[in-house]
């Protein structure tokens, strides 16, 4: 049989595949030349192997910042997941106060990630800021400035405060498409409200929350800007994440070599624990 | 055991959703609600269960007035057009959660499951969730939950709207047998005349909020009270014109003419003629020729639907065979006027066609 070579797809593939290139093939793989060679910043470039890996993997810096990360993640899922789930759940369901509901969510995500970190520093500043000032006058020791606690209560709370709405929008679509036909079947079982969530709506909620919480892993393990402008990773080294850490090495030290091979594996890990989260997340469903 | 609405009406604001009904249904038939969509039928059942308070009236069950009494207390079930099952059980979990609730032992449970799904056909996917069933099953297994406890009341809202056409004939012709042995009032919504005809029992007919008929099935069919109920009950439409009659001659134009029934009086009426009495083909010397234009014949097998335009009226024929039209041509089609209706100009009927036009009330 002859097969009709008809070579004019190409033609359609080409743009995409430049658009790839430049915006994710290029870069990535300069970033894979710098950490597997040496350079002392005059373009000269010598072959080091898998040396900046070894050390990355061996820092006990990269160790602590991974764990400041782990630790920040965690909180902010363990905060923001459940608390999204109760407040959609308060949300009315059709009315006036839908529309209020949902512009006043949608709010805080469309602030300017560095305007959310300076907004929060002035809030904060225990002598001048609202909520420092106010914390202080009631006799808290607040100083987030110096005070390793208080830094990561702000930065939790920041970050609390502005991605929340995300869940609870992500949550209130699950929810609004449950037809009232399930509410009302469940009210002539006698269900109890509880049994309501627990077997109706939360079921039902499952995939959007799915992507809510992947999409807040990802993003909240890639935080770079907020916490920088609140606190710079300070005090000391306390509240510098991963990116922090990495910038620090890229632009502060110049480190190329270890700064790239940080990068990348930074990137495997936030790709194996993204899978991992799915996979957990979704395994019931084909059986 | 009884269901009597008395004047039960629902508004939400201003906007009147049923208009006050009085209605009384027996337990041993279909108590079938036939009417368009948004023509009330959810709202009434909704009212029926105690899923929502009457905004005036009352609900009796038994002999016992029922109105506001929390539907859990009124050991009721109902199916719903879409299929509502819980997710994340199997179809075991399903049939057995409104006994769970009523904390029944395990082995009494596992004896009624079992009965109603071998009832149901669906013994063989009792370990399988409902995602994995096909869309008739997923609504014998909503079914089964509803018939698994002895309720008092049993609310079908329209159960086989969303099945394709097969599933749809096999789950009608088995309603009759699950329903056959229980002391329980059955109400069935449905937008289908076929269906309320094939199901039979009683028949109420809803149009804008109110219920306009209201009898055995068959007696709505051959005489509905008036021009909506009709209207209602009849699918393809009822064919609609203005007649007049005088010197027992009935007139829809200068030309057009034939006998009128004996029992009507002079004056004008408005005619209405069930799809199937009018044919291209000319069977008895007594129908009617009408010169028609043609605006579709859409031909469904054996059947020709033939839409057609005849001095100024919408009419549609139904026929078997296969009878092809071009659109636009110019025909004659024949009406059986000898099974028209005859309606007064405020709605009611004056005359149906059920035996020779003799049983038509007085007056009217």
């Amino acid at each position: 049989m002859n097969k009709t070579l008809n070579q004019k797809a190409w033609f359609f593939v080409i743009p995409v595949l430049v658009l790839v290139a430049f915006n994710a093939i290029v870069p990535l793989m300069t970033v894979v030349n710098y950490s597997v060679q040496e350079t002392f910043g005059n373009n000269q470039f010598f072959w080091s192997g898998l040396t900046w890996f070894q050390e990355i993997l061996r820092s006990e810096r990269f160790h602590a910042s991974l764990q400041r990360q782990l630790i920040f993640t965690g909180s902010i899922l363990a905060i923001e997941v459940p608390l999204g789930v109760m407040i959609a759940l308060a949300m009315p369901r059709k009315g006036f106060w839908v529309s209020v509901c949902l512009v006043l969510m949608a709010m805080p995500l469309l602030i300017p990630w560095n305007v959310v970190g300076a907004m929060w520093n002035i809030f904060a500043l225990p002598n001048i800021g609202l909520m420092g000032k106010m914390l202080n006058d009631w006799g808290f020791d607040y100083n987030y400035t110096r005070q390793v606690g208080d830094a990561w209560f702000t930065l939790i709370l920041m970050d609390v405060w502005h991605w929340t709405s995300l869940v609870v929008l992500l949550a209130y679509a699950g929810l609004v498409s449950i037809p009232d036909a399930y509410y009302q079947a469940a009210k002539i079982d006698g269900a109890s409200r509880w049994a309501v969530f627990r077997y109706i709506q939360l079921p039902k909620m499952k995939r959007v929350l799915t992507i809510a919480i992947l999409l807040r892993f990802m993003d909240s393990f890639n935080i770079y800007t907020e916490p920088v402008v609140l606190t710079g990773g300070g005090p000391g080294n306390s509240t510098t994440l991963l990116s922090i850490d990495l910038v620090k090495i890229a632009l502060g030290q110049f480190d190329l070599g270890p700064a790239a091979a940080m990068s990348l594996i930074y990137f495997l890990i936030i790709l194996l624990l993204s899978w991992i989260f799915y996979t957990v997340m979704t395994r019931n469903e084909d059986q | 055991m009884t269901l009597e609405l008395r004047q039960v009406g629902k508004a939400i604001g201003p906007e009147v959703h049923i208009y006050p009904t009085d209605l009384l249904l027996e337990p041993g038939q279909f108590n079938i609600l036939l009417g368009t969509t948004l023509s009330g039928k959810t709202t009434l059942m909704t009212l029926m269960a105690g899923l929502e308070k009457p905004t005036s009236g009352q609900i009796w069950f038994n002999g016992r007035d029922v109105t506001g009494e929390a539907v859990q207390k009124r050991n009721v079930s109902m199916v719903y057009q879409q299929f509502i099952n819980y997710p994340n059980f199997d179809v075991y979990e399903n049939i057995a959660s409104p006994l769970r609730v009523a904390r029944l032992p395990e082995d009494e449970i596992r004896k009624r499951v079992t009965h109603i799904s071998e009832l149901l056909r669906i013994s063989q996917m009792l370990d399988r969730r409902p995602d994995e069933l096909s869309g008739g099953q997923q609504q014998r297994c909503a079914m089964a939950r509803a018939l698994v406890k002895d309720s008092d009341l049993i609310l079908l809202d329209e159960p086989l709207a969303n099945l394709d056409f097969k599933l749809r004939e096999e789950l009608r012709e088995e309603l009759p047998r699950l329903f056959a042995e229980r002391d329980c009032v059955v109400v069935y919504a449905t937008t289908e005349p076929t269906e309320a005809l094939l199901l039979g029992g009683a028949t109420a007919t809803l149009h804008e909020g109110r219920i306009t008929d209201f009898g055995p099935t068959e007696r709505v069919y051959r005489e509905p009270v008036d021009l909506n109920t009709a209207r209602v009950f009849s699918e393809p439409p009822m064919n609609l014109a203005t007649v007049e009659i005088s010197n027992g001659v009935c007139r829809l134009t200068e030309t057009l003419s034939w006998p009128a029934p004996a029992i009507l009086s002079d004056g004008k009426y408005t005619l209405g003629l069930r799809p199937h009495h009018v044919s291209p083909v000319q069977v008895q010397a007594d129908w009617v020729p009408v010169e028609s234009t043609i605006k579709v014949a859409e031909l469904a097998g054996s059947e020709s639907i033939i839409h057609f335009e005849s001095y100024g009226n919408q009419w549609v024929s139904l026929v078997h065979g296969v009878h092809p039209f071009e659109t636009g041509a110019a025909a004659v089609l024949y009406a059986d006027m000898a099974h028209a209706f005859y309606f007064s100009p405020d709605g009611k009927l004056s005359a149906a066609p059920t035996v020779g036009y003799g049983r038509t009330k007085e007056g009217n």
